[in-house]
């Protein structure tokens, strides 16, 4: 095993931890533990909401699909970021005036309705746990991968000491935390970027697309897992497949991916639904992500709010660079992730397939690592700081003034599900899952948030209308998509990409459900809609 | 408030607090009491930063949204290369980047622009 691994993983935990304790010396109110008392600064709160945005998903799974299927999945990343600048064009600015700290709140404050707020509540936890499930299964299949241990106690790992950082520390740790870990995650990705491309230029610039297909760049043994055809030809579990340096890679029926022309060229009418439905899920679905909205709540003024979440956009979007360049590369040195179907892991395994097992190799393989460490740690610190802060306000019903206790015990009931689920759910698809998660944001909360900020008209049955039947749409496809039997043809289309129908539904339902319940709109809509637009400066 | 917790001493001096409030002011009387003429003013504000928004949004939807179709409808554009590199991966993996933060600046841009408008309108009421 990798010698610098252990050293390298530890120190990310004891840092994190470290952060996380030092945050706890300035958290004394219930005040301070939730909303860091509105004391970061924008860069601080920029790097912290990057940090936190680039999860498991996006270190490993980004690099991976693209290995796998080219360049129609490189529409992930540029959505992943894009979903930042509908935020900012629609929502920033607005929200953070609104004076919300949750989604539920944001009910509360537009609509006044004690109902919608345990209906968006509802939603609020089925997101966050969708997220954070995968999140913890990415962190037991890494530590599987990288140490051979039993996936189990790599998500238990990642549970506890989020857990434990979240209730002791609370936000203000976190700020510091994720900030630390959008920086740590950037240079895991950037520095090893380098030594690969000079490699690549030094083997003389292999082509990544070869016309005969991909090749092997050393002798390599495959171990066959389960029983399958490999290029027609059969081979059962168990068995072992050796190729020798400039074999053609073969095809193997039970792994998805693409091959030749059709990885390196857009794939035309046949991916259209999925593509645009993947485009409305990630472009509208980020504001609809709990974690996210939290963090708004951290900026003094409205004009801050949308000045950080610009940074955070062109954070996110220099981060986006990266995985690329992984999943293309990995084309040319690891060509036998495309037979195993463990696609995710490019990222851990490309620094030491390429640079060799030396010193080098090593050193990188361990700051990948730990870069992909930091990215299951920071998502899901936020995603359980979100969940525990709606647990707090609406199940416990603490608000406010509720004690720290309280809130420690909100985030340890937050974490049961998601860490127990995780441990007997292993069989899941995590960047999938995560896209799904994606859709259910954007299909629920966006109309709501959109519709809330700029439509008058929007009442509280409306919203609630809008939310069940499009949201839930979402959540159906999702439940049947994780849990269901495999489906084929264009049902596989509606169901697996869902948004690009459920979107429409739950925007068409809320307009409708508000303009035939206009009575209903609150009488302070007015008011409202001053302190949700109008400049700090001016408020009376 | 300091990080011991004690509220930092403040000086109140009683000609600032004279001077602060405005007397008179229509406008941002019209706000507060929610009349005619402050509502025409806040959905003046509001609808000046949602076409804003939709107009910067539809220039992100042609410009990204309409890739897909471009490469149904033009095959030919995917195998073009700039630079040893096929133009879609060159298009998504790259430049869209920065043209989402190009939108972004400048939507932040216009956005206060409209801000500064608005209560501009409202400290110089009747000019």
């Amino acid at each position: 095993m990798n010698p610098y691994l252990v050293p390298g993983l530890i120190l990310v935990v004891v840092v994190t931890v470290g952060i996380g304790a030092y945050g706890l010396r300035f958290a004394r109110t219930t005040s301070d533990f939730l909303v860091a008392s509105r004391a970061v600064s924008p860069a601080w709160n920029a790097a912290a909401i990057s940090g936190e945005y680039l999860s498991a998903a996006s270190f490993l799974g980004v690099a991976g699909l693209i290995l796998r299927y080219g360049v129609d999945v490189l529409w992930y990343p540029v959505g992943f970021a894009a979903g930042y600048l509908a935020l900012l064009l629609f929502v920033a600015a607005p929200l953070r005036r609104s004076g919300a700290f949750t989604l539920p709140d944001f009910c509360q404050v537009r609509l006044s309705s004690t109902a919608l707020r345990r209906l968006a509540s509802v939603f609020v936890v089925f997101i966050g746990c969708l997220y954070l499930v995968p999140q913890l299964q990415g962190a037991g299949l890494t530590f599987t991968t990288v140490t051979g241990g039993s996936y189990v106690w790599g998500a238990l790992l990642v549970g506890v000491v989020v857990t434990a950082n979240v209730a002791l520390g609370g936000m203000r740790a976190i700020t510091f935390v994720q900030a630390f870990q959008y920086w740590l995650k950037l240079t895991a990705l950037a520095v090893p970027v380098i030594f690969l491309v000079l490699q690549w230029q030094s083997d003389g610039r292999p082509s990544v697309a070869p016309p005969a297909g991909a090749v092997f760049p050393a002798a390599t043994s495959v171990v066959v897992e389960q029983d399958a055809t490999v290029d027609g030809v059969e081979v059962h579990k168990g068995e072992e497949l050796y190729y020798d340096e400039g074999d053609r890679v073969p095809q193997v029926s039970t792994v998805d991916a693409h091959f030749g022309p059709e990885w390196l060229l857009p794939g035309g009418e046949r991916t259209l639904f999925a593509t645009y439905s993947l485009i409305l899920a990630t472009f509208l679905g980020t504001m609809g992500l709990p974690h996210v909205l939290v963090r708004f709540y951290t900026n003094p003024d409205g004009a801050s709010a949308r000045r950080t979440t610009l940074v955070v956009l062109a954070l996110v979007g220099l981060f986006y660079l990266l995985p690329t360049l992984y999943g293309v590369l990995g084309r040319v040195y690891t060509p036998q992730l495309l037979m195993t179907g463990h696609t995710d892991a490019v990222v851990l395994t490309l620094p030491e397939a390429a640079l060799g097992g030396g010193h080098l190799g090593r050193l990188l393989g361990a700051l990948v690592t730990a870069g992909a460490l930091a990215a299951f740690l920071s998502t899901s610190s936020g995603l359980l700081t979100s969940v525990a802060g709606v647990v707090f306000t609406d199940v416990l019903r603490a608000g406010r003034g509720g004690s720290v206790r309280d809130f420690r015990m909100a985030t340890l009931l937050a974490a049961v599900v998601p860490v127990t689920l995780s441990v007997y759910v292993s069989n899941m698809d995590v960047s999938r899952v995560v896209g799904l998660a994606f859709a259910v944001a954007a299909s629920s909360f966006c109309p709501l948030l959109v519709l809330g900020i700029w439509w008058r008209g929007l009442t509280d049955l409306g919203a609630a209308a809008g939310i069940l039947i499009g949201g839930g749409a979402a959540m159906v496809a999702v439940l049947i998509t994780v849990l269901g039997p495999p489906l084929d043809g264009w049902a596989a289309q509606l169901i697996g990409q869902p948004a690009a129908w459920t979107v429409p539904l739950a925007f068409l339902v809320m307009v409708i459900g508000s303009l035939l319940t206009s009575r209903r709109v609150p009488h302070d809509v007015g008011a409202t809609m001053l302190r949700l637009h109008a400049p700090e400066s001016l408020r009376i | 408030m300091g990080g011991d917790g004690t509220p930092e001493r403040t000086r109140v001096v009683l000609g600032e607090v004279a001077a602060r409030r405005r007397p008179t002011d229509r406008s941002h009387a019209d706000l507060a009491e929610q009349t005619p003429v402050g509502e025409a003013l806040v959905k003046g504000l509001v609808r000046a930063q949602l076409s804003l928004a939709l107009r910067l949004a539809l220039v992100v939807v042609t410009g990204l949204g309409a890739l897909p179709m471009l490469f149904v409808a033009a095959p030919t554009v995917g195998a073009v290369k700039l630079l040893g590199v096929n133009l879609p991966w060159l298009l998504l993996g790259v430049l869209s980047f920065p043209f989402l933060v190009g939108v972004g600046w400048a939507y932040v841009r216009w956005a206060e622009r409209n801000e500064q408008d608005f209560i501009a309108l409202i400290r110089k009421p009747e000019q």
